[in-house]
């Protein structure tokens, strides 16, 4: 097959999500990406961006329209696939390594050797070995979350999707896992999407950023990220890394100003 | 040392209160000792009777113990069935509330009616009466596993299997051991009450509710109040068995045990 005939590697045709309610969250959204992107999905509270995320995880059905990844339906794809929330989501019975280790356990293709040696390595990628043996009540939100970010990596995907991972930390912690979520991006080439309410987060993470504007959640702008990687922390103060977050924040602000009423 | 001394200081000092001033009142009011039995005339019999004491002990620890596992099990299960839907909740949860509701001493000589006066019967009352605290609290911790979490399982396609015993089951762990905990105290009411009407026939004869109707019958009251001691103590003692297992269990990850931890 030419090169010229593959299709994308991820692609979302027309997808329409409506709740038995009625309301309408996303209406026909249309995009794509290759492999490797970073996409961040930005925009108000209501505009469905957690539900897109969800649909490619196959977590909530379309209600019409497809999603393809990698050419397999979100189900089937899952297995190249891992999903972080916005809590850390561990089990609190288990040790941060058995927590890392739960993904290759469920899939069941490992052995216990095997998996040790990948929790180990995961552990050491986030640099968490030192705690491996803890409960994770006894680690503070950061490492919750790295811990978190190890599990989902433990299974090698090729497909990140992360529904604002970040948005209960404080700004330091933040933005030290921002720079280390790029780090491990640069070693494992994985794609993501990525949900945020931060511009800043968005501008400094992504290859492209998606607008979304609410009632009905739709895409309202794209904007292409020029920045080389890897990219430093020093980026964050560069007057052309300012200028687009600028941009985006405009862009944000403009799909805000449509009247529409509040949403939970 | 001085920990254990800081903590078990204040509950024993109470206890030495308590007995100085029940033997105290019966000295000064010459209560009549069928009435108020001296701490030491109960002492004494505790010493003099202690086989009978340790038979009963035995049968009833055998009944409530039997009846408390049993009620375990059919319990858990029960919570299982029930976690399955809404539907299945709405629909026989109101029932079960009927175990709560009505009496033990209702239910008793109706049990002994059906299933005959034998031990078997006296395990079936204390079974009813540990039921619903087990089923209500499991229930409850089946059903309020985190969404994330169950994603986070559909999300590596887990089978069914896995997400009841990797999930549902560790996650229901707490609660459940708050059901175990009412039960167990529960239990040795559900085996004495339940003595209490199969003592009529012999087959009862030896447990700690037969022994304490015969003593009351007798006016043996300081016999009876032993025989009320130690069914405390195995009330006591199957509570602080459970306590101590939760400890095992949950004092690595859940709040609960930890605190204790730091005490």
């Amino acid at each position: 097959m030419s090169t010229d005939l593959q299709p994308p590697f991820l692609s979302v045709e027309s997808a329409t999500k409506r709740w038995s309610t009625g309301v309408t969250v996303l209406d026909g959204i249309t995009l794509t990406a290759d492999r490797g992107d970073f996409v961040s999905l930005i925009g108000p509270s209501g505009c469905g961006k957690s539900t897109l995320l969800r649909l490619l995880a196959g977590l909530t059905p379309l209600t019409s329209g497809s999603v393809r990844l990698d050419g397999m339906a979100p189900e089937a794809a899952r297995e190249i696939m891992s999903f972080i929330f916005q809590d850390a989501t561990l089990l609190p019975w288990r040790t941060v390594r058995s927590n890392v280790e739960l993904g290759l356990e469920l899939e069941g293709r490992t052995t216990t050797a095997q998996r040790r040696e990948t929790s180990a390595s995961m552990l050491r990628l986030v640099g968490l070995s030192d705690v491996a043996d803890l409960h994770p009540r006894q680690l503070s939100g950061g490492m919750r979350m790295r811990v978190s970010i190890a599990r989902a990596l433990a299974t090698r995907p090729r497909i990140l999707l992360m529904d604002e991972p970040f948005g209960a930390l404080d700004e330091m912690t933040r933005d030290l896992l921002n720079e280390e979520l790029l780090r491990l991006r640069e070693k494992e080439r994985f794609t993501t999407f990525f949900v945020t309410h931060s511009v800043a987060e968005a501008v400094f993470l992504s290859t492209r950023i998606l607008v979304l504007a609410a009632k009905p959640g739709r895409i309202a702008r794209e904007i292409r990220v020029p920045f080389d990687h890897p990219r430093r922390a020093e980026l964050r103060s560069a007057p052309e890394f300012l200028r687009l977050v600028g941009e985006v924040s405009t862009a944000l602000r403009s799909v805000q100003n449509h009247p529409s009423a509040p949403n939970p | 040392m001085k920990r254990f001394l800081a903590q078990a200081g204040w509950p024993l000092a109470v206890l030495v209160a308590v007995i100085t001033a029940w033997d105290l009142a019966c000295r000064w009011l010459s209560i009549p000792a069928y009435v108020l039995p001296p701490p030491s005339a109960v002492l004494r019999v505790i010493v003099e009777r202690h086989g009978n004491l340790a038979s009963a002990f035995r049968v009833t620890a055998l009944e409530a113990g039997g009846g408390y596992l049993m009620s375990i099990v059919a319990g858990v299960l029960i919570a299982l069935f029930f976690a399955r839907s809404p539907l299945i909740r709405r629909s026989l949860y109101p029932y079960t509330i009927l175990l709560q509701t009505v009496p033990i001493v209702a239910i008793a000589p109706l049990i002994l009616m059906w299933f005959g006066s034998g031990l078997r019967s006296v395990m079936l009352v204390a079974f009813v009466i540990c039921l619903f605290p087990i089923i209500a609290n499991t229930t409850q911790g089946l059903i309020s596993v985190p969404r994330n979490l169950i994603d986070l399982f559909a999300m590596s396609n887990a089978p069914r299997w896995a997400q009841l015993i990797k999930l549902r089951l560790p996650h229901a762990l707490p609660s459940l051991f708050v059901g175990l905990r009412i039960s167990a105290g529960i239990s040795v009411i559900g085996a004495v009450t339940g003595e209490l009407f199969a003592s009529s026939n012999a087959v009862g004869e030896g447990g700690l509710g037969y022994s304490i109707t015969y003593a009351n019958s007798q006016l043996q009251t300081d016999y009876l109040f032993a025989l009320v001691l130690t069914a405390s103590l195995l009330g006591f003692l199957f509570f602080f068995t459970v306590a101590a297992l939760e400890w095992l269990c949950l004092r690595k990850w859940h709040e609960s045990a930890m605190r204790t931890d730091a005490d």
